[in-house]
This record gives structure tokens, sequence and C-alpha cells, in this order.
């Protein structure tokens, strides 16, 4: 069973999100549908692999939110998860704080014991997963303001160094807990419903952000985000308001990170800054790889990208274990190295059509040749 | 924190000493920050996985030392098989990167960077290793108040003979003018018959014996793990942001700048700001360089 | 290289019994993620080796009688790279995808942390030997057992003796200063959190409280600071990185504590690394193999040790560390709670579990209603020459302590 039981847990997804980009108009939202049914279907037959779905949908979500200013906007962050991080602990500071004394409930030496009744769990719950995202988002303006301003590699390593000092310092916060981390309040009810609970809750985050995303590119906003990736100065000499417009497409990125953030830190249990939240050499790199696996720029690349590299690590771990990091490290070089336009891009410069674009070839061939089409 | 700051005021000689500790472990900082500076002045590759090498090169030393090679002469050998690990990967992967976006570059080498950890665990296990001369310490003002072991003194001036050979290296053989030459202008550098590919092959293999050395030496004076090389990765961009790319002295300096900053943000602070300080400098000097480049703009305006 | 073959054996182990078929009907399959790789991976497979050593050595006997028919015992393991995330998902995978019905605790108090949430919410027993912090015992943890001491008892019989120290010198316990450098880990803030109520109790001044960066390598800073101060003991917990280090340096800028107290030396072999400095360093364990403890299946903790040492020759060398005794003691209450419940039944067995009252080679065995057991204290050894002496508390003491340190 466990030998095949994880290709076969996988398979549907990875077969239904590669077929997606093939579909059109009517077969599109078909595809859509089969997707959501096998979302919200799978872990009722096979409920031992929900962790491991709930693991896939928060690199989805995260590999949305880094597309919106990664591929759509050029500005390509390696610190995201600072607010995977941040909505993680906030929403785990107003669950405790709901109930208990935070101080108290992390403080190492005590011996009191801690519950929560079902009330206070809720409660705690509403307020963490709405208060987290909001800071995320109202965070991100000021810190925008003076990221922003960096290019390129710098702009990447300021992001960087921004989440690792952000997982220090909380490190270093007794009140949260510091190094010992915060153990979350466990669900009242019994395990299947708590999982499945919170296992809808990150799937339709994803819903969410995915409707998010598709409408933000639809309108002049994402015009605007394309046109900064294109040309920042032109962009800005036409008079668009480019740093205002780069701090709203990342906090609007915060606000969903935070989010899922938060709810992932339900899902695990138990937080702590450097490897949980801050995790910066785990999630906030794959998030960067499965947006390239998938193909930078476009809607449905990173949820593909996330959903096939997560499906590839989770196989490295299954099935050669010893050597997943060897594999893994190989495949992000592959990946990397000669997989860069992500199979959204390759799919586009070999089948255009499917993304609804018209190319002439003869007059294609006529400009590379350097002469002007008629 | 007052109090420990008035400890530094009443015994100069504890601080004189945090400072000269500073300058020891600096020049080890700056001599992986300047293999760095190279690869990314010259080849605009960033290079993620120059902590594991580090950690690679005091694992080569560390199993020589094993054998019954003092670790002297297993630092040479360390650079030459850091040498040859570099160029496997050069030919692999980074010559396939450098016509390509940065990004691309600095996510490659993190791949690699994963490959070594895991490699090198699988080969020596997790173990914490270190390499102990037992040649004791140096009693700097001769009242036992402040003692530099004398590995640490080694590993400081093998550290600047390494950068004086380098920068002799640089300025007056043929490869160092071709280095130079292809950082300054890659086309122009190959118009003039340069074989960039060659330079960049060398530069990358350069970085990668630097770092062995530089690993033997951190065997040397601390201890190695195969899954600790991510923090001298961070120390080294920290420095090479902070001097400017092609600013070799501004690395150096920078270099025992931080070593110093390091010791005394541990002994003021507390030793758990030691690492936040490192990375709150970074974001500290990219902040600096926003303010001046905005004031450019406005000038320009 | 001779490592290589090991770990990769461990590989093929680990892979060949995830695809290995489904449970046998005469067999108890026991599951365990432990850290085979990343930062806890040296304690992480001494801990295997006990875990295994123990089911070989019950399994040869015939196994665990269970209402007159035979079981063998096997655990399954998963890597969880020492990272709390991937030990709650594995401790999910062992229990919905494997089927497993009873645990074995990973390494470390963080990996505990996370996993116990997990094993509590499917109600499945876990009798865990590598987690110590004070804080897995406040949450109301009704399925989680623990066999070793709690963590605030680590270093607390270091306060009490310099507090021992100080009277003999005709001086009050509340004039001793005491510097503290602890990693930023939940284990050694637990250690701390104990230490430091523990100081409160005889009134000690506390001089420095510094907190070790995980991935630091250098405490030359904290150490000079020790210097300036000269407090009258130096505390450090840092897993075995932080050991090696402290020992490292304590040497070099020579610093002249009359006690200092470290855990992990066992771990770190800091005698072998630095054999100099090592001398006079206190190291509280959970175990000693000169201990008089004792079992009928296992005999005396220094017979342990020697078969121990004979089924993996690779520690002929070294002092067997107490996380591999805790590991076989963690087995062996599994095996006296099953044939006192005489059924598989996984509320039963925890009953059983709750009542256990054993004594053994690793010490007595009697768990308190949140988990830890209390029949069983630490112990202090110094390193006097090289060995390691146990010379407090002053029931087990061996040897006299060396005051101060040389």
């Amino acid at each position: 069973m466990s030998n095949f039981g994880f290709v076969i847990a996988h398979l549907p997804f990875l077969l239904v999100a590669i077929a997606t980009p093939f579909a059109q108009g009517k077969a599109k939202w078909f595809a859509y549908a089969v997707m959501a049914a096998l979302a919200i279907g799978a872990p009722l037959i096979l409920p031992e692999f929900t962790q491991q779905y709930s693991a896939m949908w928060v690199l989805v979500v995260l590999a949305l939110t880094w597309d919106m200013q990664g591929g759509q906007m050029g500005y390509n962050s390696l610190g995201n998860i600072f607010f995977f991080g941040l909505g993680m602990y906030m929403s785990a500071i107003f669950q405790v704080s709901v109930a208990h004394d935070l101080g108290e409930y992390t403080y190492a030496g005590g011996i009191n014991v801690f519950e929560f009744t079902s009330v206070q769990y809720f409660t705690g719950l509403a307020i963490g997963l709405i208060a987290a995202p909001v800071i995320c988002a109202i965070l991100a303006i000021p810190l925008g303001w003076v990221l922003f301003g960096l290019r390129g590699p710098y702009f990447a390593i300021g992001t960087l160094g921004v989440a690792i000092a952000a997982g220090e310092m909380f490190g270093t916060w007794e009140w949260i807990g510091a190094g010992q981390g915060i153990s979350m309040p466990p669900f009242p009810g019994d395990p299947d419903t708590a999982k499945y609970t919170l296992y809808m809750l990150n799937f339709a985050l994803v819903v969410a952000t995915f409707g998010v995303a598709a409408w933000l590119y639809s309108t002049r906003f994402g015009l605007a985000l394309n046109a900064i990736r294109d040309d920042e100065q032109k962009a800005e000499g036409m008079g668009l308001q480019t740093l205002w417009i780069k701090q709203v497409c990342w906090a609007i990125a915060a606000f969903f990170v935070g989010l899922c953030g938060a709810i992932y830190g339900n899902t695990v249990g138990f937080i702590e800054p450097l490897e949980v939240a801050f995790q910066t050499i785990y999630l906030g790199i794959f998030m960067v790889v499965a947006v390239l696996l998938g193909g930078k720029g476009t809607l449905w690349g990173p949820v593909l990208g996330a959903i096939l590299f997560h499906v590839l690590k989770e196989g490295t771990w299954t099935y050669i274990l010893g050597w997943q990091w060897v594999a893994l490290g190989v495949l992000i070089v592959v990946i990397v190295v000669y997989f860069q336009d992500g199979i959204m891009g390759s799919l586009r410069r070999s089948r255009p059509e499917l993304f609804g674009e018209f190319v002439d070839r003869k007059a294609a061939e006529e400009a590379a040749r350097g002469e002007a089409p008629a | 924190m007052w109090a420990n700051i008035d400890i530094l005021l009443q015994v100069p000689k504890l601080a004189a000493g945090l400072f000269l500790e500073g300058l020891l472990i600096g020049a080890v900082f700056a001599l992986i920050a300047y293999g760095l500076a190279l690869v990314w002045g010259v080849m605009n590759v960033k290079n993620l996985a120059q902590g594991p090498f580090v950690i690679a090169g005091g694992y080569v030393c560390w199993y020589l030392g094993g054998l019954g090679v003092h670790p002297v002469i297993g630092m040479f050998v360390s650079a030459v098989v850091m040498w040859g690990l570099s160029w496997v990967i050069y030919q692999a992967v980074v010559r396939q990167v450098l016509e390509m976006d940065m990004f691309v570059s600095l996510l490659a080498t993190f791949g690699c960077a994963y490959v070594i950890e895991q490699g090198l665990s699988l080969m020596f296990t997790q173990d914490t290793q270190t390499i102990d001369l037992g040649w004791g310490s140096l009693d700097v003002f001769g009242d036992g108040l402040v003692l530099l072991a004398w590995q640490k003194i080694m590993a400081f001036f093998i550290c600047c003979v390494l950068a004086v050979v380098l920068v002799w290296f640089m300025k007056k053989s043929r490869m160092g003018q071709a280095i130079r030459a292809t950082a300054q202008n890659a086309r122009a550098a190959r118009v003039m018959g340069i074989d960039t590919d060659k330079v960049y092959r060398f530069t990358f293999c350069l970085n990668g014996a630097i770092c062995g050395a530089a690993g033997a030496l951190v065997a040397m004076i601390w201890v190695i793990q195969p899954f600790y090389g991510i923090t001298y990765s961070i120390r080294a961009f920290v420095l090479v942001v902070a001097a400017g790319i092609g600013n070799l002295p501004g690395v150096i300096a920078a270099g025992l700048g931080m070593g110093s900053l390091e010791q005394f943000g541990g002994f003021i602070l507390g030793a758990q700001y030691q690492q936040a300080l490192v990375v709150g400098l970074l974001l500290v000097v990219l902040f600096f360089r926003l303010l001046q480049q905005s004031r450019k703009r406005q000038a320009v305006a | 290289m001779k490592h290589f073959g090991k770990v990769m054996a461990a590989a093929t182990l680990g892979t060949a019994m995830m695809a290995a078929p489904a449970l046998a009907a005469d067999e108890i399959v026991l599951g365990s993620a432990i850290s085979l790789t990343g930062k806890y991976s040296t304690n992480g497979l001494h801990a295997k080796n006990g875990y295994d050593f123990a089911v070989q050595k019950i399994n040869d006997a015939g196994g665990i009688e269970i209402d007159g028919k035979k079981y063998k015992l096997r655990v399954v393991y998963y890597d969880d790279e020492s990272t709390p995330a991937r030990g709650a998902q594995l401790a999910e995978r062992l229990i919905q995808q494997d089927g497993v019905q009873y645990m074995l605790g990973p390494y470390s108090s963080g990996l505990t942390k996370a996993i116990a949430p997990v094993t509590e919410k499917y109600q499945i027993p876990m009798v865990e030997a590598e987690g110590a912090s004070r804080s897995l015992f406040n949450k109301g943890y009704k399925y989680m057992f623990a066999v070793l001491s709690t963590s605030e008892q680590y270093l607390a019989s270091a306060i009490d003796l310099a507090a021992e120290m100080a009277k003999k010198e005709g001086k009050e316990p509340s004039d001793v200063r005491v510097a503290m450098a602890f990693e930023n880990d939940p284990f050694s803030l637990d250690v701390r959190a104990g230490v430091i109520a523990d100081m409160e109790k005889y009134g000690m001044q506390n001089v420095i409280d510094d907190k070790l960066p995980r991935d630091l390598s250098d405490m030359s800073a904290t150490l000079t600071k020790v210097k300036a101060l000269k407090p009258d003991l130096l505390l450090v917990s840092g897993h075995s990185k932080g050991a090696a280090t402290a020992a490292r340096q304590i040497g070099e800028m020579g610093i002249s504590v009359p006690m200092i107290a470290m855990t992990h030396c066992e771990a770190a072999d800091v005698t072998g690394k630095f054999p100099d400095a090592a001398n006079g360093l206190l190291c509280p364990t959970q175990w000693a193999e000169t201990l008089s403890y004792s079992d009928p299946f296992f005999g005396t903790a220094a017979e342990y040790e020697a078969e121990f040492k004979q089924a993996y020759p690779e520690y002929a060398e070294k002092t067997v560390p107490y996380q591999t005794a805790q590991a076989t003691a963690a087995v062996w209450v599994f095996k006296d709670a099953f044939e006192r419940a005489g059924t598989l039944d996984k509320e039963a067995l925890r009953d059983a579990i709750a009542a256990t009252e054993i004594s053994t080679f690793y010490g007595g065995i009697k768990f308190a209603p949140e988990g830890n057991n209390i029949a069983k204290p630490m112990v202090l050894r110094q390193v006097q020459d090289g060995k390691y002496n146990v010379v407090a508390p002053s029931d087990f003491a061996s040897h006299q302590i060396e005051f101060p340190r040389p």
C-alpha cells in the first residue's frame, strides 16, 4: 500500500493540473471543477494523505502570491516567507491570548496545565485568522517603501535579509517563547473533523487566492504590474505611480501569505521561529522554484509548478530517503538551469494558440530577418 | 547592557582583546567574502553554495588529519580538492547560467548547496568535528586577561599571506589581468582575444580553492558540521553587499570590521543578538545605499 | 568513508521497511520519526540504536507474550530531518498511512513537542525517551510518557553543589554568582528555566544570561564576559555543537571559573577532542554505566553497556551515551505494559503504561499523571583524568568532586 499509495494519491492532481492549460473556454471551467472536486473529495477517500495535501495547497498559495510580484511585476523576492512566519505568529498570539496570558503559556518552567474551551478556541481562531493577514498587509506598505528602492539581486538579498532577521528577532523574544516556540491550542472535537476542517481552510484559501489573482491580472492594475516588469522607467514616465503600485501588489501578496501562515500554524500544531515559521531555506526557496518550474508570469503556471514540485519533493522523501536532499538539489538545479521558462513558458512558445495568441509565422520570420512586416 | 559597556570602559584591555579576537576571525570571513566578490564581480554569479564549499573544505582537511596529514598541509590539499569540485560544478551548472538572469545563479547554486550538504553528511556523518593542534594560547598582556589561541593567530597570518598572493596574482599575472579585463567588459575582452570561458572557469575554481583553504582554517579555529554552511554564506553576502561589488579592499575592511562588531555586539547585547546584528547590518547598508541613490536621482532632476 | 556504508545501510533499511507489506498477524509494530539527518542526527542515531538493540534482544528472547501468544516487535522509522514541521507530518503518516498504533518518541524536546499533539489527537500511546522539556508535561497530554528525568533537573544538582561548596568555604549560597550560556532551543531554554528557579531558591546572583544562536560556532564574546565578571559557576547547554565549542574555547581563552557544568559532554566527546580543557567539567547525565541499577533482563547498567558494545562495535572506544540507554528503556516499558495489559487494545495499554512501576538497568520508572518519570534522579559526573566519575547526588557518588576545577 505505502509503496504505491503515494503515487495513487497524487497522480490525479498532477494529471488535472497538467491538462488544465490545454482546456479552452467551457472546458477550462470543467477542468477547474474537476480539480475542486478532487481537492474536496480526495482527503475523504484517502484521509491518511490529508496532511500532505495541506502542505501541497500551502505551496500553491505561496507560489501564486510569489508570482504576483516575482512573475507579473518582475521583483524577485526571497523574503516572502517573512509574511508566512509573521502571520503564523500573529495568529498564534491572538489565539492563545484569548484564553491565557501568553507569557505564562510559553514560560519554560511553568507547571500549569492550559486548556481551551471550544468557544475560546473558535473565537481565538477567528480573531487570529482576521488579524494575521491584515497586520501582514499593513506592514508590507512601509516595508515595500524601503525595499522596492532596491533593484535586481539587491532586492532579492534585501528581502531575504528581512526574513532571516525576523527569524532571529522572534527567536530572542521571550514573551512569544523565543526558541521554545508555541504549541498551538488543540482543535476541540475528534481528530478527523479537525484535520478536514483545517485542510478545507487551506484549500479555501487556494481558491480565494487564485480568484483574486485571476481578477487582478485582468484589470488595469494587472497591466500596470506588467508594465513595471517590462520597463519600470517608461512605466513611470507614462505617469504610473510605480512605488505605490508595487507596495499595493506586495500588500496583497502579504495578505494571502500571512493568512496561509496562520492556517498552516494550526495545521502543524507547533510553531517555532527558525524551522517552522521563518523557514527561509525550505519553503522560502521552494515557492520560487515551484514558480520557475510552472512558468513565471502566468496564472496557472504557479499552481502547476507547486503541485508538480510538491509531488516530486514528497516522492523523493517517500522513495529515496537518505538521499532526498541530494535529489532535491539536483532537481532544483535542473529546473532553474535547463527549464527556465517553466512548463507554461515553453508551452506558450511552442503552442501559442493555447493562450489565445495568434502568431503570424511568416511575419515573425520576416521580422527576424530584419524586414518590416508588410 | 550598560553594565557591560561599563566593564569595557573600566578594563580597556578586555576591549582590546575583543577587538583583536574580532580581527582574527574577521580575516577568515574576509577571505570567504573575497572569493564570493570575485565570482560575483567577474561572472555575475551569486554563489549561495559558498558556505557549504567552506564546510566541505573543512571536512577534507579534517579527514586528512585523521590519516595523519598535518592540517597546514591538509589545507593545501583541501584547496586543490575544492578546485576540482568547483570545476565539476562549473561545467555542470554554472556555465549554463552565465548568460541568464542573475536570479537563476542564486537558485542554481542553492541547489548545489543542498547536494553538498547531504553529500557531506552521508560521507562523514553529522558529528561535530574540529581540528585541535594543541598549540595553546598567546597571553597578550602577560596577565592572563586576554588569551588568543595560536591557531587563530596562525589562521590570521595565513589569510594575510593568501590575500597578498591573490592581489599580486590579480595585478601581475596574465591570468589575473585577463580576469580583471573580463570583469570590466567581457565583450571587449573577447574581442581582444581573451578566452572568457576559460577565465570564468578559472575564476570559479579559484573561488573554490579559496573556500577550501578557508574551510580548513574554520575547522582549525571553530567546529564544523555538514549543515552549518549557510551561516558562512550569509556572512559573505553581507560583506560583499556592504563593501560593494568590485571593491576588494572594502571587502577586507568590512570583514575585519564585522568580526569586531560581532564580538562587541555579543559582549554588550548578548550572544543571541550576534547573528541578528550581522543581518541587521546588511539591511542598514542597503537602506543607506538607497538614500544615497535617491539623493543622486534628485540631483539629476 | 567508513560511516558511508553504515548510513547507506540505514537508508536502504528505511526504504525497505516502507516497502514492507502490511502488518503480519503476530507482530507488534512501533513507529518512530527519528533524526537521521540534520543537526540532531548524531543523537538521533544513538537513540535509534538503543531502540534497535532492545527490539533485537526482546525478540531473541521470544518476543512479547500477550494472553499466551507470542508477538515479535518491529519498529518503523522515518527520518524527520531534525525539523519539527517534518516530524509532525511523519507522525501523521506513521499513524494514518502505516497504521501504527504505538509510538516511540523522536530525538529532542522540539521534535517531541511537534509530535505529541499528533499522537494525542489520535490517542496513540507514545513512550518517549529523548524529550525532557518541562513544557511537554503541562499540556495535559494523556498518551505521552517519558522515561527520562525532565530538563529542569539537568543542572539542578550543579546549583546544589555550588551552594554546598560556598558553605564549605564559609560563604553564603546567595554570594554565588552564576553565568549562563544556553542555546536558543526548547531543550536548553527549559534547562535554563529550571536553573533559574533553583537559583532563586538560594538567592544566587545571575551575572550573565546569554542565549547562543543555533548556528553560532563562536562563544568568545560570552566567554570574555565570563573573564571580566569572574562568576563562581558557569553553565553551558547547547547540544553537541555547543559542548564542543564551549570546551574548545574555555581551554583556548584560559577561563578559570572554579565550577563549570555543561550538558552533552559525552555526545560531543569532549574528553576525546579536548583532553586538557575537558578536565574538571561537570556533566549531568540521565544514566551512567557505573550506577547500581539493574533488572533481570538487561542485567546491571554495566552489563547493559558491555552487551551493547558487543552488538554495536562502533561504540567500543566510546562511552555508551545515556540517549541510547533510555531509548532501550522506552522499548522495555512497552514490553512490560503489553504483558500486564494482556491485550493489544491501545486504551488498555495506555492504562497499563500509566500504572508502570518497575526498576530497570536505567533506573526506576514510575510516571506522574502528567507523564514524566518521577522515580529516577539525574546524576552529575565530573571529568577526572579523562574519565567520567559520578560526584553527585551523594547517594550515587563514586568519587569526590575536585573543587576548584584544575
